[in-house]
Parts: C-alpha cells; sequence; structure tokens
C-alpha cells in the first residue's frame, strides 16, 4: 500500500459523539485499518471548523498524507468544505473523501453500540473507497448572461427588474395575456390596505418598456436542455391573432367585438369579457389576444368585426403557433400557485349556495375595476349583505385536503372584514382556528379589526347551508359551528359567506417540473436546496425557485425571494464561468468493440458512434454523468469518474469490513 | 439457526433522490434499523448488476437498490433502466437460488425520508427472517453440485 490516508472523525458536538464512541472509532481505525494504508486517525470535536481544517491542512504537509478520509456530516452539507481544506494544503480535493455518520448514523440509530459498529463499517468504506480515487480538475463552463424567468408575477416582475437593471438580458415568459398575477387581481393588500394595482402596475409598466427585458406573454416553454450556463429552452408562443408590431392597443377591437364570454381566468368566472381582450385595463403587454375558441369567424367563417375596424390592420387570422428557441445561462421558475378549489368541501356550499363566495371572488368584487365597480354586493348584483361571515383555512390545516397551513389567510380573512365594514358597515364574523398574525405590522391589523368590532368565533365551521331551522334564520346561510371558547354549538345566520380558500401548488406543477429537471415535494412546491440557507436554489444547478412556487407566502415574501433569486443569478453571471463537478464518462477505445450499446442509452445523445473505426466515444460536453452506459458497458470499456467500478466496489469491500487487519490473538 | 442474527444490508443510493431522502431522515432523526449501509451513486441506472452479485458474494444479506420515483429521475429516465435490470437480475438471482426477498427495488424521492427509514426497517425484519445468506466462498464453489438449489423463475 502506497497511499498515506488521514482519518478524520468528527464529534459534531455531542450530534455524533452523543450516539457513536468518537474516540473508539478512530483508536480502531489507525489500529485495524493501518495495513489499508491509514497513517493517522485522528477526532475532532468540529472538523468543519477552521481549527478542524486546519488539522488536516497541517498532516498533509508535515505526514505527506496522500489521501483524506473525513467521518462527518453528509457530504451534500460539507464536502466542498474539507476538498477546500486539502487544495489548501496542495492535495488534490478529488483525493477527499466525506464519509456520513451523522445523518446516517448518530442521527438515526438508538443504540450506541450498533450504531458505533455501523459507523466503523461507513468508515472504513470510504477508506477503501479513496484509495482509488484520482487527482482531478473541475470542468469550466461559461456561463451565457441571458436569464429566463418563467412566470411574470410578482416574485416574477421583481426578479427581472432586478437582473435587466444589472445589464444583462432577461427573457420573461408569463403563459397568460398579460403578466401581474395574482397580485393584480387584488383589491388592496395587508396590513398597509395598499391599492394592490397602485403598487403593482407601475412595475409591470417598467418591465414593458425596460430595454433589457424581452416580454413573452401567451407563451410557454416546452423543452429545457443543456445545463448550467448554457441551456438552450424551447418556448411556444401561442398566436395571438393580432400582429404586435402594429398594434397600438387603442382597444378598438375590444369595443368593437359583438360577443362577450364569461371570463374565468382573470375575473373568476364574475365578469365577461369580449371574445378579442386584454384581460384588464393596465394589462402588459398592451396588446390584446383573440379567443380563437369563442371567435364567431373561426367558428362560423364570418364576422371579423374587429379586423374591419382595426386602423392599423393588426389583426391577423392566419398567425400560427411559433417556436422559440432562447440561449440562456441561468433559469428562475417564479410560475405561483392556484387557488385552492373549495367546491371539493361540498358541506361548504360553493356553486351550489350563491352568496358563498370564494377569496379570489372576493377580491374582484371589491376591486373598483371589477365586475360590481367594488360595491360589495350579493350574487344577484344589487343587495349589499348585512352580515358576511369568512371562514378560514378552507383546504389548509385539515387533513382532507392540505395539512399545511397557506400562511395567507388569516391576514387576507382581516383584510376582507375590515372592507366589508368599511364599504358596507354589516356585521363580519370570522370563523378561524387559529389567528397567525406574524409578519411586521400583522399583529398590529389584527388588534385594529378586533376594535372595528368585527367579532371573532373561534371554532372550524363544520357547515354552510340554507336550511331554516329556528326563527330568524328563513332566507339566510346558516353557518353551523362549534365555538370552542364558549364550549358550545352556535348557529348564526349570515347573508354572505366568503371562502378563505389556501394556497395548492399549480395544478401541472409536477409536469413543470419534469421539463425543467427539479423536485417537488409531496405536497407539490418546488424544493428548495436547502429549506433555511439555500431557499431560492434547487438542486439542479442554474435553476432557482422564487415566490409561492416554493410555498405558500405572501406578496412582500415572493418580492423578497424575486431579488434574492435574482442576486444569486447576478453572481453567477459576473462570475462569467462555473465550475462543474467532473463526474463524466469516458471510452477506452482499446477494449471499445463498437456494439453500440451504450448509444442508445444515452438520455442526452453524449455517445457519438464513429463508423469509420467502429468505436463510440463520449462527449463530456453532453455527458451528465448519470453512469448507465458504464453500468452496461459488456466489455467494460466505459468508465466513470467519481463512481468508478473501482471505487463502487472497494467502498463495498470496506462497508462489508473484509479489509480489516487481523487481531492478533 | 439464526439466534442473534443481525443482518447486513448494501443500499445503493441516488445522489439525487434516495441519497437526500437518508438525508432528511437523519436531519429529521426519524430512526431505522442500523443493519443498511449505503453507496452513493450518480443515478440508479449507474447500477451494475455485478454490484449486487459481489454484494452477496462478499457477505451482504441483502441488497436494496433505490431511485428517484418513475418519471423523476435526474437524468430523465435512467431509472427506468434501472429497473429493467432489476427485473432481469430477479430472475437471475431466482437461478441461483437466492431468495427474492433479498434484493429489492424501492423508489424514494429526496422529501421521502421517511418512507425510506420505514423501507429499509421492513427490508432488514424480512431479511432478518430469511437468516443468513451464506453464500458460499470462491473456494467451496467448487464443492457445488452441478444442480441448482432452486429453479423456479418468477413470472
Amino acid at each position: 500500500m502506497t497511499e498515506k490516508i488521514g482519518v478524520y472523525v468528527c464529534h459534531c458536538g455531542s450530534n455524533i459523539a452523543g450516539m457513536v464512541d468518537v474516540e473508539g472509532v478512530a483508536k480502531w481505525a489507525a489500529e485495524r485499518l493501518a495495513h489499508r494504508g491509514v497513517v493517522i486517525a485522528r477526532d475532532y470535536k468540529f472538523m468543519c471548523s477552521s481549527l478542524g481544517q486546519e488539522l488536516i491542512e497541517k498532516d498533509i504537509k508535515e505526514l505527506g498524507l496522500t489521501r483524506v478520509v473525513v467521518a462527518a456530516c453528509s457530504p451534500h452539507l460539507h464536502e466542498q468544505t474539507f476538498r477546500t481544506a486539502c487544495a489548501r494544503a496542495g492535495l488534490n480535493p478529488y483525493l477527499c473523501e466525506l464519509v456520513s455518520i451523522r445523518e446516517q448514523v448518530s442521527w438515526v440509530h438508538t443504540d450506541k453500540v450498533a450504531a458505533t459498529a455501523k459507523a466503523k463499517a461507513v468508515l472504513s468504506g470510504g477508506v477503501e473507497r479513496v484509495t482509488h480515487h484520482v487527482p482531478l480538475e473541475p470542468l469550466r463552463v461559461p456561463i451565457h448572461p441571458a436569464t429566463l424567468i418563467v412566470g411574470g408575477g410578482i416574485a416574477g416582475i421583481q426578479a427581472a427588474l432586478e437582473i435587466a437593471d444589472s445589464g444583462t438580458r432577461v427573457y420573461l415568459v408569463e403563459r397568460e395575456p398579460s403578466i401581474g398575477g395574482h397580485m393584480a387581481q387584488f383589491d388592496k393588500t395587508f396590513p398597509t390596505l395598499d391599492c394592490s394595482a397602485c403598487i403593482l402596475t407601475p412595475k409591470m409598466v417598467s418591465v414593458g418598456n425596460h430595454p433589457n427585458i424581452t416580454l413573452m406573454t401567451y407563451a410557454e416553454v416546452t423543452k429545457v436542455d443543456g445545463f448550467v450556463g448554457n441551456f438552450e429552452v424551447t418556448v411556444i408562443q401561442k398566436p395571438r391573432y393580432v400582429k404586435v408590431d402594429l398594434c397600438t392597443g387603442c382597444g378598438v377591437c375590444e369595443e368593437k367585438c359583438p360577443k362577450k364570454v364569461d371570463d374565468d381566468i382573470f375575473e373568476v368566472g364574475m365578469g365577461k369579457r369580449k371574445v378579442i381582450y386584454r384581460p384588464f385595463a393596465q394589462a402588459v403587454p398592451k396588446y390584446p389576444v383573440l379567443d380563437r375558441e369563442n371567435c364567431t369567424y373561426f367558428i362560423k367563417g364570418t364576422c371579423k368585426a374587429c379586423e374591419k375596424f382595426c386602423p392599423t390592420d393588426a389583426i391577423d387570422f392566419e398567425q400560427k403557433e411559433e417556436t422559440i428557441t432562447l440561449q440562456v445561462g441561468n433559469i428562475i421558475l417564479a410560475t405561483g400557485f392556484d387557488l385552492f378549489n373549495a367546491r371539493r368541501i361540498p358541506q361548504y356550499g360553493l356553486g351550489r349556495l350563491p352568496n358563498v363566495f370564494t377569496s379570489l371572488e372576493f377580491e374582484r368584487l371589491c376591486n373598483a375595476a371589477g365586475p360590481t365597480n367594488g360595491n360589495v354586493v350579493m350574487r344577484d348584483g344589487t343587495t349589499v349583505p348585512k352580515s358576511v361571515g369568512i371562514i378560514h383555512c378552507v383546504g389548509s390545516r385539515d387533513e382532507n385536503y392540505h395539512a399545511y397551513c397557506s400562511s395567507i389567510c388569516c391576514m387576507q380573512s382581516l383584510k376582507f372584514a375590515h372592507l366589508v365594514r368599511e364599504r358596507t358597515g354589516a356585521e363580519v364574523y370570522n370563523f378561524y382556528i387559529d389567528i397567525r398574525a406574524p409578519g411586521k405590522g400583522y399583529e398590529e391589523f389584527y388588534h385594529r379589526l378586533l376594535e372595528e368590532g368585527v367579532h371573532f368565533v373561534r371554532g372550524k365551521v363544520a357547515e354552510v347551508s340554507d336550511f331554516a331551522r329556528l326563527p330568524g334564520e328563513e332566507g339566510h346561510l346558516i353557518v353551523q359551528v362549534e365555538d370552542t371558547l364558549i364550549g358550545k354549538q352556535r348557529r348564526i345566520p349570515l347573508d354572505m359567506v366568503i371562502l378563505s380558500a389556501g394556497l395548492e401548488p399549480r395544478h401541472d406543477a409536477k409536469q413543470v417540473a419534469k421539463v425543467f429537471g427539479i423536485s417537488c415535494s409531496a405536497d407539490g412546491w418546488y424544493i428548495e436546496k436547502h429549506p433555511k440557507l439555500d431557499p431560492v436554489a434547487t438542486m439542479t444547478e442554474g435553476i432557482y425557485i422564487a415566490g409561492a412556487v416554493q410555498g405558500p407566502k405572501d406578496i412582500p415574501a415572493s418580492v423578497a425571494q424575486g431579488a434574492a433569486a435574482a442576486a444569486r443569478v447576478m453572481g453567477r453571471i459576473q462570475q462569467k464561468e462555473i465550475a462543474l463537478e467532473p463526474v463524466r464518462a469516458s471510452i477506452d477505445e482499446t477494449r471499445c468493440s463498437g456494439c453500440r450499446i451504450c448509444n442508445a442509452l444515452c438520455p442526452f445523445n453524449a455517445i457519438l458512434y464513429h463508423a469509420d473505426t467502429a468505436l463510440s466515444e463520449v462527449n463530456p460536453a453532453l455527458c451528465q454523468g448519470c453512469g448507465t452506459c458504464v453500468a452496461a458497458c459488456p466489455a467494460g470499456a466505459i468508465s466513470g469518474t467519481v463512481f468508478s467500478d473501482d471505487q463502487v466496489l472497494s467502498q463495498m469491500e470496506g462497508l462489508l469490513l473484509r479489509n480489516l487487519q487481523p487481531v492478533e490473538a | 439457526m439464526t439466534e442473534g442474527f443481525e443482518p447486513v444490508i448494501i443500499g445503493f443510493t441516488c445522489n439525487w433522490c434516495s441519497y437526500r431522502a437518508a438525508d432528511l431522515a437523519g436531519t429529521a432523526r426519524v430512526k431505522y434499523a442500523p443493519n443498511v449501509r449505503l453507496i452513493r451513486l450518480m443515478c440508479s441506472g449507474r447500477l451494475d448488476p455485478t454490484f449486487v452479485l459481489k454484494a452477496l458474494a462478499s457477505g451482504a444479506d441483502g441488497v436494496m437498490i433505490t431511485g428517484c420515483h418513475p418519471g423523476e429521475c435526474h437524468y430523465l429516465e435512467q431509472n427506468y433502466k434501472a429497473m429493467r435490470r432489476y427485473h432481469l437480475l430477479k430472475r437471475m438471482l431466482a437461478q441461483m437460488g437466492v431468495e427474492p426477498g433479498r434484493v429489492k427495488l424501492v423508489w424514494a424521492s429526496a422529501a421521502e425520508g421517511v418512507r425510506l427509514a420505514g423501507e429499509i426497517t421492513k427490508m432488514v425484519e424480512e431479511v432478518r427472517a430469511l437468516g443468513p445468506l451464506n453464500w458460499p466462498t470462491a473456494g467451496a464453489a467448487a464443492a457445488l453440485p452441478n444442480k441448482p438449489a432452486a429453479l423456479e423463475v418468477p413470472a
């Protein structure tokens, strides 16, 4: 054995030492693995501390270590730390191996003897493996300076503006005809009661006018190829049937269009829109969209009123779907959330009882630009309600639907209560489980509502019905609820009920995650790299997330994440190139028989076949290092760096403790 | 015959899902049996079936192969390749007389720490019930009768 291996076992305070006999493991390694090259084995309180790292560096220099094994936490946490320490001492960083005895041993086992035995096996696996490590250089790839942002809600808008202001190109792709997202539908924002449109539309206009932002609305990303720094993105631009280079956004077409249909998206079914339309007056971009499915010309072949009246001949019935390819270095996903469909809770009566509204319906109802010009009225369009109930946690904090808290509903409900009081003077009842008001100024807003005379009933509503049983209930909606503060069942007759529905992942979140190669949690929210320390990065390099796509979030948090994701991307662009793990396959041409089994297995088409020499070759720029071809090659001609056969098999020998120095009798 | 028998199981994990599930189980302090020892691969597609045979031949009583759920592979579809190899390997192992319960394929996403821990504990108990594998070493193999112990091939 020519290698000189240093072994370092970390206590991690009591995190590891509390369950594993750390000193014993180090001593054992020094004795029983000495014949495998271990020349020094130490234990230390915190290996990741600068003193711990210096310990390794000193040993590399003084003892001439050629390999380092650290037994500590998961490599996903500190692999880089120890590799860098080795590099500082002049040892190639890939000659260092970090084995996990915290996440995989001390934190998950309860028997000290068994845990210590397993820690020894895990360490021995690392010692065997590291012997087969080879010095590697990270692959350096340039970062394309352009960024793709998917989703034009407030998080995406914020990210787009931050990056564009720094001077690089941003492609902002939005599925709907206008950017603005859910925030554009709201009337007021809590707790300041700022007018939502007043603070959002200036930002939307900035996006529309920004010289560095290419805005692509009514478009969807269908394919993402490549990797960090060099993504190739395919975007489908749906036909608007309007030539945007000619359209002035005058709105004559919309005015002249003879047909009205229900607006199920922006007005959530509360209002009508024309067939050629802009979703709302302040839409960005200003160009309308023609809804082909409902257009009389596309159905019957006649009409063309929009075309006749358009002063700039911008209507184009022949427009086709367009496929656009973009080159970008980084991607931010800010595709937001869907509202929980409260019809899934039939006892709350949505869709059956006309005066039961969803939170988004109510937002439109009290919006001055909405279908009732901001008059809070019942479904008949004229009657002002005298009493309104607001049910919290609809679909949230409920094991039957979503166990998580949607985080915004309490504050949203308080906002609704205030608006109802302000606009109608009606009695307002909030039915809540707990009031959660943890943001800046949120608790104060709650107290303000208490002072405004809003009723708070603590209890989960059992049922909303129109079945009158007691005097005074006729013609009302009756909310049946257990008031848990007085321990009594109550029946409260009301004119109107608002369901403060929770947030859930977009219905197509899973498919979108697949397109971008990132993962969803069990609930369907996109998973961040680290829940506390890396909330906007994902496991996939170069793909970031911002806003409610990561989990329920209010506007301030979404804006913060949009800006945070932008900062991460700008840092990347500034670096101009990125070092990637050199995990790649390569083919030994002296052993390749040209059988081509590997060719079809590669999902990235990274394996080329040279017909003239009858040999296959791996293109390292396309190879992602999954290793499927390595496993498949019948001639053993393909090997993979970082995960070679030798490394895996020797680690296994070590894990099975077949490498121990026999104890002298 | 298996008094005090503690099985040893080698677990192959994918860097992107099941290894992170194991990390998550750790972070959340979910407890599971200490009999499993994990090896990290970049992808379940990297799993050469000979790794499994080598593990069994080297003293492991069982092998757990883990990867991303179908459709969630970090490398698009390589877990399907792992799945195909797994089914082929199971047939081969049956022909060699190895009980099917000794090699198992488990899907676990990065969010499924609890699930992975549960599957590990379950498999340890199943293998414990099967007893030690006692795969003959290279020297003893020559002395084996020509006819393998079990010839049934699973449907």
